[in-house]
């Protein structure tokens, strides 16, 4: 049995029924990252003897009855912006390079407490922003599909990892499009639920209001699993929704069955700049659930055009404050040989951030100061809410809308680093989902000329994801193009 | 030529609560423990922590705004205030600028001058930072986060203060409501009530307010009328020489009488308010208002009314009392035991306020249980003990609070009923002093007093003086007629 074409479900099932073990399947990972992991570099940690010890204790679990769920014994990986007690979590930034937390983020102690088996944690944007995982400070990860060229990001390293087999499954974390868009590159699964489904205690936050940790994995029914393990109210994260357990109840929501659903296609998302072989195989997606009995329907979603500006000020002035306690006080890095309290500041912070990171923060600070929060962070908060409200219009009408996560597929490695408006620019089809606090997926439906896969984004309103699962699991089962054990491109 | 000066003062007062948790995690508020032992992810500023509030503040901050006749919001929201610092481990410090708790509220006061009105602008609950500690070489500096993270709520008045007098008739006030409510100790000398002066002075009659100064290291009552009185003299020398009074932050050195700037406002920081994510506004509704308004206490002025239809004490002897919330509870609560209100107030205004004096204390401080004192008192009605051994237990009691009826037992303190005894020991003064028996006997009453005080003296006290006297009359009758 070639464990690696199993996906996590599939896998734990298995384990369950004796076929295979977690460590077993364990070491087919880890014997998978020895031999890509230098080209591909998914991962800044593999923890490689932990991993092990996580995976004997697992399968004792599962032997004595105690461990029965869909993931148990599933090797997973982690961004590295999820903080794991004793395993140190970076943020792809100089700034935590030594930083090992003294606690567990809930979203990784909920896929312990399942079962899963954390192998390592993942290269990511600095502080999650950007969108090629280039501006981590460990160096870029290659997409798995082409090593010319980024895996997305800000969730690279975990988009990756999934597509190369690094893992079963992994977490990202989704502030503009981080789970979804690098999904789209790497030919995954990708997924951001309603804002406040899931808790963000120990994800390191990069701008709060937008930020939602969410799964990677090879299928949609994976998909499923991994988030009902993960959804769910936590007393600890002031902004975690109680919702009822039927909501939540996303494995249930793996049925065939499209007939009837509204869904609409936001013409603004179909217009410029929308490279011609994403729009057409985009376009096939939606053919495909109108054949299988959904009515598709082209509108005009109003303000698309505001969503950068004002996800960019929003999350700038919420990332300036977040990141002000990097300062080498208490833990991470700290600029040696400095003369007093505001040299150690100075030193430490313009050594210790990347350039795209020091380019939030002053955005951020300008959008905040005396003088200029009026005209700018608050006439965002302004739009924001009119973004919501344009979308509450669309679901008075349409059950899901439909389109694409990307404007191409992904970019050359170093061609986006040379223009950050260029990259911003790319978030379009992705950034309003955060503003709104909506949930979205992203699931693969097709390939370009040159082999990079092509993702498509479907969007419900809040509290829907069931409905936007059972609208991927028909599209699917339907497409029948994704294969689990063939999109991995081997070395 | 001189002119007439106002002083216009405003307060900014720092309210340290007495909620046992901090107000954005679980860690205890409790004052000491080894540096950095009350600490956890969320008040020393970790990757990943996120703040949730702890509902004991709010309750308390919506009580003290209530009973200082505040408008409570429906919503209030927490907004970031940003800094770098060390002692605050975030570098924002979570606080309520754009939507307080509370605004528009009042306390009145009473002064020679009548009674006045000070307003309050509005009350915002914030979170309290950690503790820098310079080490003697200079070079060092460690922090204890302890501290951070304690709830603390701002009181902003309205510059509606004339003087000195006003200023701490409110702050009295003010104190003593928050005290009542259990809000907060208020100890100015332990930092639990911090209050910042604002102040300002304008020619008589003109309308248009003066630059003003904020003062502050202020830690005694006594600290703060005299930094009134100093800061006016300046800022009116300043005027009268032709100079101006610059917008500044001053620090009170009480040692040497004087201010000294610390930080110009000109130069102000810019702390980039803006709402904290991480924390959702808080919605106030009619339910919970009405549950925090059923658990508010019996105020002072309310106390004093019942006081005086009740219990039947004087007007002076209510006001000592309900001044303290802790005087009030123990007279009622020992009253109630033993049914003599004028005796336990009698215990309260005498030995109690004697020894609060003599040691430096707070009433808030005194330990005596009501049981206690009420045990004492029916010691003395029933002569177990004399009205002088009671004090000197008293002292006792106000020192640890031990139980009466045991250590008189304990120590034998008991009054000497027994007639032999006391006899033997009336005769012996009576032998010893031939000059009182004979100045007695001639007629001068005053004698007896001194003849009673040597049995005193000689039984040490633990018999009871009126007795001792009915037996020397007694005596001295009786040998007169040769008996």
């Amino acid at each position: 049995m070639n464990l690696l074409s199993l996906s996590a479900v599939e896998l734990s099932a298995a384990i369950r029924e004796g076929k295979t073990t977690a460590p077993q399947a364990l070491e087919a990972v880890l014997a998978r990252i020895d031999r890509q992991e230098e080209t591909c570099h998914c991962y800044v940690t593999v923890d490689r003897e932990g991993a092990r010890r996580r995976a004997e204790a697992v399968q004792r679990q599962i032997e004595s009855g105690a461990l029965t769920g869909p993931l148990a014994g599933v090797p997973m990986a982690v961004k590295d912006n999820l903080c794991t007690q004793g395993l140190r979590t970076t943020c792809a930034s100089r700034m935590l390079e030594d930083f090992v937390p003294g606690y567990t983020a809930e979203t990784v102690r909920r896929l312990e407490a399942a079962g899963a088996v954390l192998v390592g944690k993942t290269n990511m944007d600095e502080f999650a922003m950007g969108s090629t995982t280039e501006t981590s400070c460990h160096g870029v990860t290659r997409n798995p599909h082409d090593f010319d060229h980024v895996p997305g990001g800000s969730s690279g390293g975990s988009a990756a990892a999934v597509a190369a087999g690094e893992c079963f499954f992994a977490l990202g974390s989704d502030t503009g499009g981080s789970v979804r868009q690098p999904a789209g590159h790497c030919g995954v699964v990708g997924m951001k639920p309603t804002y406040g489904t899931v808790s963000r205690y120990g994800l390191i936050a990069y701008a709060s209001s937008l930020d939602q940790a969410g799964p990677l994995t090879r299928d949609v029914s994976d998909c499923a699993a991994v988030l009902e393990a993960i959804s769910g109210y936590d007393a600890k994260d002031s902004t975690s929704i109680k919702r009822e357990p039927q909501d939540m109840d996303f494995t249930g929501a793996l049925q065939e069955d499209v007939k009837g659903l509204r869904i609409g296609l936001p013409r603004d998302y179909f217009g410029e700049g929308l490279a011609p072989e994403v729009k057409e195989a985009v376009l096939g997606a939606a053919q495909t659930l109108r054949d299988r009995g959904a009515i598709i329907e082209e509108f005009n979603l109003e303000l698309v055009r505001y969503a950068i500006p004002t996800y960019y000020t929003i999350a700038a002035a919420e990332a300036s404050s977040n990141l002000e306690r990097y300062d080498g006080v208490k833990y991470g890095y700290r600029a040696p040989e400095t003369q007093g309290l505001e040299d150690m500041y100075r030193k430490t912070r313009s050594r210790g951030f990347g350039p795209e990171a020091k380019r939030r923060i002053l955005l951020g600070c300008f959008v905040l100061s005396a003088g200029y929060y009026d005209a700018y962070y608050l006439k965002a908060l302004r739009v924001k809410s009119m973004i919501k409200q344009s979308f509450d219009r669309a679901f008075s009408r349409y059950d899901l809308l439909l389109g694409p996560v990307a404007p191409t597929t992904a970019p050359r490695l170093g061609d986006n680093l040379a223009d950050p408006l260029r990259m911003y620019l790319g978030d379009i089809y992705t950034v309003s989902a955060n503003l709104a606090g909506l949930p979205g997926i992203c699931l693969p439906c097709g390939a370009d000329s040159g082999g990079l896969p092509i993702g498509v984004q479907l969007m419900a309103d809040c509290f829907q994801e069931k409905k936007l699962l059972r609208a991927a699991y028909t599209y699917e089962q339907t497409a029948k193009r994704f294969q689990p054990h063939n999109y991995i491109h081997n070395v | 030529m001189t002119r007439e000066y106002e002083t216009v003062i405003g307060l900014e007062v720092h309210v340290e609560l007495a909620a046992r948790t901090k107000i954005f995690c679980g860690c205890s508020t409790a004052f000491g423990g080894s540096p950095n032992s009350h600490t956890c992810p969320v008040c020393t500023g970790m990757p990943g922590a996120l703040p949730v509030l702890n509902r004991q503040v709010l309750d308390y901050a919506v009580a003290v705004g209530l009973a200082t006749h505040c408008e409570v919001e429906e919503y209030c929201r927490f907004d970031r205030k940003n800094y770098f610092y060390p002692d605050n481990p975030q570098n924002y410090q979570i606080s309520q600028l754009y939507l307080p708790v509370c605004r528009e509220g009042y306390v009145d006061v009473e002064v020679p001058e009548g009674g006045r009105r000070i307003r309050i602008h509005e009350i915002h609950m914030e979170e309290d930072a950690g503790k820098l500690i310079h080490c003697e070489d200079g070079r060092h500096t460690l922090v204890d986060y302890n501290r951070s993270g304690v709830p603390l709520i701002e009181i902003v008045t309205e510059p509606d203060m004339g003087n000195a007098q006003e200023v701490i008739a409110f702050l009295e006030n003010l104190r003593l409501l928050i005290q009542y409510l259990g809000a907060s100790d208020c100890k100015l000398q332990e930092g639990s009530l911090r209050v910042d002066v604002n102040l300002s002075v304008r020619e008589a009659g003109t309308a248009a307010p003066g630059i003003r100064t904020e003062m502050k290291n202020l830690n005694s009552f006594h600290a703060i009328s005299r930094a009134i009185a100093s800061e006016r003299e300046r800022q009116i020398a300043l005027l009268e020489g032709g100079g101006k009074v610059v917008l500044e932050t001053r620090r009170w050195d009480d040692g040497a009488g004087c201010s000294h700037a610390m930080r110009s406002k000109e130069e102000v920081r810019d702390y980039r308010y803006f709402p904290d994510p991480d924390l959702p506004p808080v919605r106030i509704d009619r339910a919970y208002l009405e549950q925090i308004r059923a658990q508010a206490p019996e105020f002072p002025t309310e106390k004093r009314i019942r006081y005086r239809q009740e219990y039947g004490i004087p007007d002076y002897d209510i006001r000592i009392i309900t001044d303290s919330k802790r005087m009030a509870d123990l007279f009622e609560a020992a009253t109630a035991i033993c049914g003599q209100p004028k005796k336990v107030s009698n215990w309260l205004m005498g030995e109690t306020l004697r020894l609060l004096r003599e040691r430096n204390m707070d009433a808030q401080d005194i330990c005596v249980s009501p049981g206690h004192l009420a045990a004492l008192i029916g010691l003395v009605d029933k002569r177990v003990i004399t009205g002088s051994v009671a004090k000197e237990v008293y002292e006792v009691m106000f020192e640890s609070d031990v139980d009466p009826v045991e250590y008189v037992e304990e120590k034998g303190l008991k009054t000497v009923g027994d007639g032999e005894l006391l006899g033997r020991a009336a005769r012996e003064a009576m032998a010893a002093n031939p000059r009182s028996v004979a100045d007695y006997r001639g007629g001068k009453e005053k004698a007896l007093g001194f003849l009673v005080g040597q049995v005193m003296k000689a039984l040490g006290g633990k018999a009871d003086p009126v007795g001792v006297a009915e037996l020397l009359r007694e005596l001295l009758r009786r040998d007169e007629t040769g008996a």
